[in-house]
């Protein structure tokens, strides 16, 4: 049964991986810049992802902290990005 | 090294957990890539973000649970946290998409 974990833990990983780079792609071949913002936000999720399936294989606890921050950062970047598209600054009055 | 000590109720339903989070997320990327416009493009990537990253936190703490024969929890803050910032980026970004495919040309002259 453990085979079968390994092998699950395995198609997870290259499934993200995957994921990453149909958003990677989608980032530099974009035509506007609201498609390359929605390519990045999919690419910190499934790198969030992938970093957990590391975290899951290793048994380690120090990684989830380490997705955490990669999730509080990604949002605030994909929400000043969404924030300067919809008008000219981030911060508005 | 770990997974060798890890049961059965652990692993059966975390290995599938997996999987689903897996085909998810590709799917979802998948669909990102592929469709026509933005206002296509911006539905299957949330399904991924939601779904999947439920599923593989939900595996994670089935996996550290067993792992530690203690109930792990911590987990759930992730997934709050992105369950609950998903829809807001989303929109967001959706009404920057809107605002940027308006024609303005009056918009400029009258605050010109």
């Amino acid at each position: 049964m453990n085979t079968f974990f390994g092998l699950a833990a395995d198609f997870a990983s290259f499934c993200f991986v995957a994921a990453m780079i149909f958003a990677l792609i989608r980032l530099f071949v974009g035509p506007s810049a609201q498609d390359r913002v929605l390519a990045f936000d999919t690419f910190y999720i499934n790198g969030m992802l992938t970093l957990l399936m590391l975290g899951i294989r290793s048994g380690s606890m120090l990684y989830f902290d380490v997705a955490m921050l990669i999730a509080v950062f990604g949002f605030l970047g994909t929400m000043a990005l969404a924030k300067f598209l919809l008008r000219g600054e981030v911060i508005g009055p | 090294m770990n997974e060798l000590s890890l049961p059965l109720w652990a692993a059966l339903p975390a290995g599938i957990l997996l999987v689903c989070g897996g085909l998810l997320a590709l799917i979802g990327s998948l669909g990102l890539l592929r469709l026509r416009n933005f206002f296509e493009r911006a539905h299957p990537p949330t399904m991924g973000t939601t779904l999947g990253t439920g599923c593989v936190l939900f595996a994670s703490m089935l996996v550290s649970s067993a792992l530690l024969h203690r109930p792990v929890f911590h987990e759930v803050l992730i997934t709050f946290f992105v369950l609950i910032t998903a829809p807001v980026s989303a929109m967001t970004l959706m009404r920057a998409a809107v605002a940027r495919n308006r024609p303005r040309p009056e918009r400029l002259n009258v605050e010109r």
